[in-house]
C-alpha cells in the first residue's frame, strides 16, 4: 500500500477511468513474458517555450479525457508559520478570475457534464477535470486562465477558511488515529518540513489570510512550475497544439528556486522514539511506526525498488510475513501490514502498523513486530516471498494500465517529486531486476530502529503504561 | 484520490450512490452480447479483444437481509471468508494460488445482494474461474480462518463505536427500519458477530448461492462460446433455486424525529433521510434530476452552494437516492461545527422546502439534464467497472438496450414532472440523526401533530 498524504478539495465524486489498450497489451507481456524492457512508446513528454511541461497518454477506447495540472509546490514549500497555505490556496483556486468570475469554471463543468477536483500533498498541488473529449481545449483555457488570473476577495476567502477548518475537524479533530499519524510524522522529521501536516497546524490555519494566499500563488503558480498531464482520447500532437494555444500564452511570472529543504540529521545512536496519543474515544488501540527511508528520487539506483519489494513481502496482503506470523500463526494481531511512500522529493517514509487482538497489549504487539523485523534482517526473506511480491507488483502495474485517471496521477506525481516519465514506464523492468540480495540489504540498512518513530493510540495514558511493564 | 480517512461515511448510502451511477457508456460505444451458456445460465458480455484482461462480476439475490434475525453480519462474514480456503486448498494455499497468478477475487454483501468480482489476465482465465467455483461451491470455513476474519471485523466494529459518521448512520438505519432486516447493520454488531457459528456460514452459503436470481457480466478478451463454458464451470454446479426468507416491503419510520447522540467531538455529523422513489417507478428520472439539483453530483447543488460555498459551514454535504429492493429512500449527510449545527440543519430544511414548494427552475433542470447526459461517457470505465455496471443494469431489470434509451428518458422529464416529484420526494418530514455535541440542538419529535420544540 502506498500512502500519499493527499488532502482533497471536496468529497470526491466518482472517479472515472478508461484504458490504453496498447499500454495494456505491452504491460501484460511484461508480466507474463521474458525479461525484456516493455516499451510504451505512446506516452509523449514536451516542454513548452515558457517552461510548462506536458505529458500526453493517448487512450482511444472511450471518447473521454482526464486533464490535470500539477504545480511543483506543496506543504513542504510553505514558509514556516504559514502551515496549511498550500492546501488553503488549492481551495481558493476555485474562486474565479477576472475573465471567469466566481464559479464560472465549475458552472460550465456542471453543464457540459464534467467532473473536477483537486488535491494537495507535501510536494505537489494538483487540479483535474474529466469530460468528454471535445472539451479538452476549453479545459486548458480555463486552467491557463487561473494559472495567473486568480481574483480573491475577503468575501470569498473568509467562508472558505471555515470550510478548511471543517475539513480539519473531519480529518483530524474527529479522528484520534489521524492525530497519532500527525504526531508520528512530526517526530520522525526533526528538521525537514515534511514534519508539518499537509492540512497545516490548526493554530496557523486560523490565521491564514487572503494576502498569504496571493503571495504564495504569485510565487509558485507560473507555467515554468507546472506539469500538465492529459490522458485519454487525444493524440499527442493534438494535445500539444491545444496546450501551445492556451498554456503556451501564459508568461512566466516567477523564477523558481531549486527546491532545497533542510535535511534530516544522521540518526542519533541510542535514541528510540515513542509517541502516545491518548483519547477517550479510542475504542480500539493500535500501533503505527514510520522509518525514514529514501524515495525514488533520493535512492541509489535500484534501491527504491528493493524497498518496495521488501515492504510488499513484509506487509502487503495475506501471504505477507507480518500477516502470516502475527495474524495467522500467532493470532496476536487482528490487522498488520506495511506501506512505503515511494514518490517524494526528499527522504521518505516506510510504515508498519498493527492492531492487537483483545488481551494483547501494544507492547506485546510491538515486540512481535520487532521479532518479525529482526528475523527478516537476520535471515532475509526467502526467494519465494520475494518472487511472489515482484509478481504481484508487476501485475498491479498491468492492471493500473486499465485506468486512465490513475495513469495520469502516476505521471503527475513522478514529475513533481523528482522522478521521470522514463522511470514510470520502466517500472516492470526495474521491479524484475530486483535481487534477493538487494532486498535483504535494504532490510538490514533501513529497518533500523534509530531511523524510526513508533506511535501508540490508546484510550487513556494508563493503558500505554503497559509498554513499560 | 481524496482520502476519506476518518470520515465515517454511511456504508449503505455510499453503496446507493454507486448504484445510481449506473450509466454504462455513451450510446453505441458498448456492444453488449447476451450469452446463454450450454447449461442455460445468462450473462452479458462486452468483448474487448484488445485488452488482455477478463473481468467478471456477479450478483445473487439475498444479501444481509437474509441474515438470521439475531445474527446480523452472517452474509458479510461469508463474503469475507469464502476466499479463505476452498476445496483442498487451505487459506494460505488459496491466497498463494491467487497471488502467484495475479488473480483478483473478492466478494461483498449489501442489504439485498451477495456479489462477487473476478479479475484476471486472459492467459489465466481457466484457473481464475476454477478458483471462483471453489469459493462458491466448496468453501472450507476452517475454524482458524473464520476466527481470524471475525477478529478483524470485530476490530472494525469496535472502532465504529466511537466514529461519529458510523454512529449517525447506524442510528438512522436502526431507527428508520426498527424490527425490519434493513434495520440491522450489514457488518453485524459486537454481540451478533460473536454469536455466529460456522454452521451459520455454511447454512447461508447453502441457502443463498443459487442460479435463479444470478446476474453475470463479463468484459474483456473472451468470446461468447468460451464465456459460456467458463460460466458453467463456475456457476453450473449451484442449485437452481435459493431458499429465501420473505423480506416485507417497508417505509422508513421515525419521520419528523431528530435524534442527537452525545459524543465528545468538535464536529457534529448529520444523517438525514426519508421516503424515495423506486428504480422502476416512472418518476425515477425526475427524482434523479431533483436529487442532483438538491444535493447530488456536481459542486453546484443547492445544498453545496448554501451550506459550503456561501457560509463555510461544512466541507461536504450531499444527498442520494437509495432504491433498495424492498424500500426506497432519499438520504443525505453532512458534518458541521458544533456551534452552527442548528444553522446547518435549518438551511438543509429550508432548501428542501423551497425545492418541494417551487420545484427547480427551468434553467436548473436544463443544466442538470445537460450534465447527466454529458457525463454519461465518463461512466464508461475500466473493464472491471463496466462489468459492475452491467450487473447493476440486470439487477435493476433495465433491459439490454438501456444504454441507448437512457438519455431519452432524461430528456423526457418536464419541469412539471420535476415540480411534482420534488414535492413527492421532499414534502414529508425526514428522520435526522446527529452525533456530536451540537450547541442548542436536542432530540425532538415533530411527527405527532403540534409537538414542536
Amino acid at each position: 500500500m502506498k500512502v500519499v498524504r493527499f488532502i482533497g478539495r471536496a468529497p470526491i465524486r466518482s472517479i472515472i477511468l478508461v484504458a490504453s489498450a496498447f499500454a495494456l497489451a505491452v504491460a501484460a507481456q511484461a508480466f507474463a513474458g521474458p525479461a525484456e524492457t516493455p516499451k510504451v512508446a505512446s506516452v509523449a513528454h514536451y516542454t513548452l517555450a515558457n517552461g510548462l511541461e506536458l505529458v500526453v497518454v493517448p487512450d482511444h477506447r472511450a471518447p473521454v479525457v482526464t486533464h490535470m495540472v500539477w504545480y511543483k509546490v506543496g506543504s513542504a514549500d510553505e514558509t514556516p508559520g504559514k502551515s496549511g497555505i498550500a492546501h488553503f490556496l488549492e481551495h481558493l483556486m476555485f474562486k474565479g478570475t477576472a475573465k471567469n468570475p466566481a464559479g464560472r469554471f465549475s458552472q460550465w463543468l456542471a453543464t457540459v457534464g464534467g467532473q473536477e477536483n483537486a488535491f494537495t500533498s507535501t510536494d505537489f498541488t494538483a487540479f483535474f477535470q474529466r469530460t468528454s473529449r471535445e472539451h479538452l481545449a476549453s479545459l486548458m483555457e480555463f486552467e491557463a486562465d487561473r494559472m495567473t488570473g486568480l481574483v480573491l476577495t475577503d468575501e470569498n476567502v473568509l467562508p472558505e477558511l471555515q470550510v478548511v477548518l471543517e475539513e480539519w475537524n473531519l480529518r483530524v479533530g474527529n479522528d484520534p488515529g489521524a492525530r497519532l499519524g500527525e504526531q508520528v510524522t512530526a517526530a520522525l522529521y526533526l528538521n525537514h518540513p515534511y514534519h508539518r501536516p499537509v492540512i497545516g497546524w490548526r493554530n496557523e490555519i486560523v490565521e491564514l489570510t487572503r494576502e498569504d494566499a496571493l503571495a504564495f500563488y504569485r510565487r509558485f503558480y507560473t507555467p515554468n512550475n507546472a506539469v500538465v498531464v492529459v490522458a485519454g482520447d487525444v493524440t499527442a500532437e493534438e494535445a500539444k497544439q491545444m496546450a501551445e494555444a492556451t498554456y503556451g500564452k501564459v508568461a512566466p511570472r516567477a523564477e523558481i528556486a531549486p527546491r532545497v529543504r533542510p535535511a534530516e540529521p544522521q540518526p542519533e545512536t541510542g535514541a528510540v522514539r515513542h509517541v502516545v496519543v491518548a483519547d477517550q474515544r479510542v475504542a480500539q488501540p493500535s500501533l503505527q511506526r514510520s522509518y525514514l527511508v529514501p524515495s525514488i528520487a533520493t535512492a541509489q539506483p535500484g534501491e527504491a525498488e528493493a524497498i518496495e519489494v521488501l515492504v510488499h513481502a513484509l506487509g502487503s496482503g495475506s501471504t505477507s510475513r507480518l500477516y502470516r506470523e502475527l495474524i495467522a500463526e500467532k493470532g496476536i494481531a487482528a490487522d498488520a501490514g506495511a506501506w512505503y511512500q515511494d514518490a517524494a522529493l526528499d527522504m521518505s517514509r516506510l510504515g508498519l502498523y498493527g492492531t492487537p487482538r483483545p488481551g494483547v497489549t501494544l507492547h506485546q504487539l510491538e515486540n512481535a513486530i520487532d521479532g518479525v523485523v529482526a528475523d527478516v534482517i537476520d535471515k532475509g526473506l526467502t526467494p519465494e516471498e520475494i518472487d511472489r511480491a515482484k509478481n504481484r507488483m508487476i501485475a498491479a502495474y498491468v492492471y493500473a494500465q486499465d485506468n486512465q485517471a490513475s495513469l495520469a496521477r502516476l505521471y503527475g506525481a513522478a514529475l513533481t517529486t523528482g522522478s521521470t516519465v522514463e522511470e514510470v514506464l520502466s517500472r516492470p523492468e526495474r521491479l524484475r531486476a530486483v535481487t534477493a540480495e538487494a532486498v535483504n540489504a535494504a532490510a538490514r540498512h533501513w529497518l533500523d530502529s534509530r531511523r524510526a518513530v513508533t506511535g501508540y493510540l490508546v484510550h487513556d495514558l494508563k493503558q500505554s503504561e503497559d509498554k513499560r511493564s | 484520490m481524496t482520502l476519506h480517512a476518518g470520515y465515517g461515511v454511511m456504508r449503505r448510502a455510499l453503496f446507493a450512490a454507486a448504484l445510481l451511477g449506473l450509466a454504462v457508456g455513451p450510446a453505441g460505444a458498448t456492444a453488449i452480447e447476451r450469452v446463454i451458456s450450454p447449461g442455460g445460465i445468462e450473462a452479458w458480455l462486452v468483448r474487448q479483444p484488445s485488452v488482455p484482461l477478463v473481468a467478471l462480476d456477479f450478483s445473487m439475490t439475498g444479501g444481509a437481509a437474509q441474515d438470521p434475525a439475531d445474527k446480523a453480519g452472517v452474509a458479510h462474514l461469508v463474503a469475507s471468508t469464502i476466499d479463505e480456503g476452498a476445496g483442498n486448498l487451505d487459506s494460505d494455499a488459496f491466497h498463494q494460488q491467487l497471488e502467484d497468478n495475479a488473480i483478483e477475487l473478492s466478494f461483498t454483501a449489501n442489504l439485498d445482494h451477495f456479489r462477487g468480482s473476478l479479475r484476471t489476465l486472459a492467459a489465466n482465465r481457466d484457473l481464475a474461474f476454477d478458483m471462483l467455483r471453489l469459493s462458491l461451491t466448496q468453501p472450507r470455513f476452517d475454524e482458524e480462518a473464520v476466527e481470524r476474519i471475525r477478529a478483524q471485523i470485530l476490530t472494525d466494529l469496535r472502532r465504529a463505536t466511537t466514529s461519529p459518521g458510523e454512529l449517525a448512520s447506524e442510528m438512522w438505519w436502526h431507527t428508520a427500519f426498527a424490527g425490519h432486516p434493513y434495520g440491522r447493520p450489514v457488518h453485524g454488531t459486537l454481540e451478533s458477530l460473536s454469536r455466529i457459528t460456522i454452521a451459520d456460514l455454511r447454512g447461508y452459503a447453502h441457502r443463498i448461492f443459487a442460479r435463479s436470481g444470478l446476474k453475470i457480466a463479463i468484459v474483456g478478451d473472451i468470446d461468447a462460446a468460451t464465456a459460456g463454458l467458463l460460466i458453467d464451470r463456475a456457476f453450473g454446479a449451484l442449485p437452481e433455486q435459493p431458499e429465501l426468507s420473505p423480506v416485507p416491503a417497508v417505509d422508513p419510520q421515525g419521520l419528523g424525529r431528530r435524534i442527537v447522540v452525545d459524543l465528545d467531538v468538535p464536529q457534529s455529523v448529520i444523517t438525514f433521510g426519508g421516503p424515495g422513489v423506486a428504480r422502476n417507478d416512472p418518476d425515477f428520472f425526475a427524482a434523479y434530476l431533483v436529487n442532483h439539483i438538491l444535493g447530488g453530483g456536481a459542486m453546484s447543488s443547492r445544498l453545496y452552494t448554501e451550506v459550503r460555498e456561501k457560509r463555510g459551514l461544512a466541507y461536504g454535504v450531499s444527498t442520494g437516492l437509495v432504491p433498495l429492493a424492498h424500500a426506497q429512500l432519499i438520504t443525505g449527510s453532512t458534518a458541521t461545527r458544533a456551534d452552527r449545527t442548528g444553522d446547518t440543519l435549518e438551511i438543509v430544511d429550508r432548501e428542501m422546502k423551497n425545492l418541494s414548494d417551487n420545484g427547480p427552475t427551468e434553467q436548473e433542470l436544463e443544466k442538470t439534464k445537460s450534465f447527466l447526459k454529458g457525463s454519461y461517457g465518463l461512466y464508461f470505465d475500466t473493464s472491471t467497472k463496466i462489468a459492475a455496471q452491467l450487473v447493476q443494469m440486470q439487477v435493476d431489470n433495465l433491459g439490454i438496450d438501456y444504454i441507448d434509451r437512457r438519455n431519452g428518458m432524461i430528456d423526457a422529464v418536464t419541469r412539471a414532472d420535476a415540480q411534482r416529484v420534488a414535492k413527492r420526494l421532499l414534502e414529508s418530514k425526514m428522520l435526522v440523526t446527529v452525533v456530536g455535541r451540537p450547541q442548542g440542538v436536542t432530540s425532538k419529535d415533530l411527527s405527532a401533530a403540534g409537538s414542536g420544540g
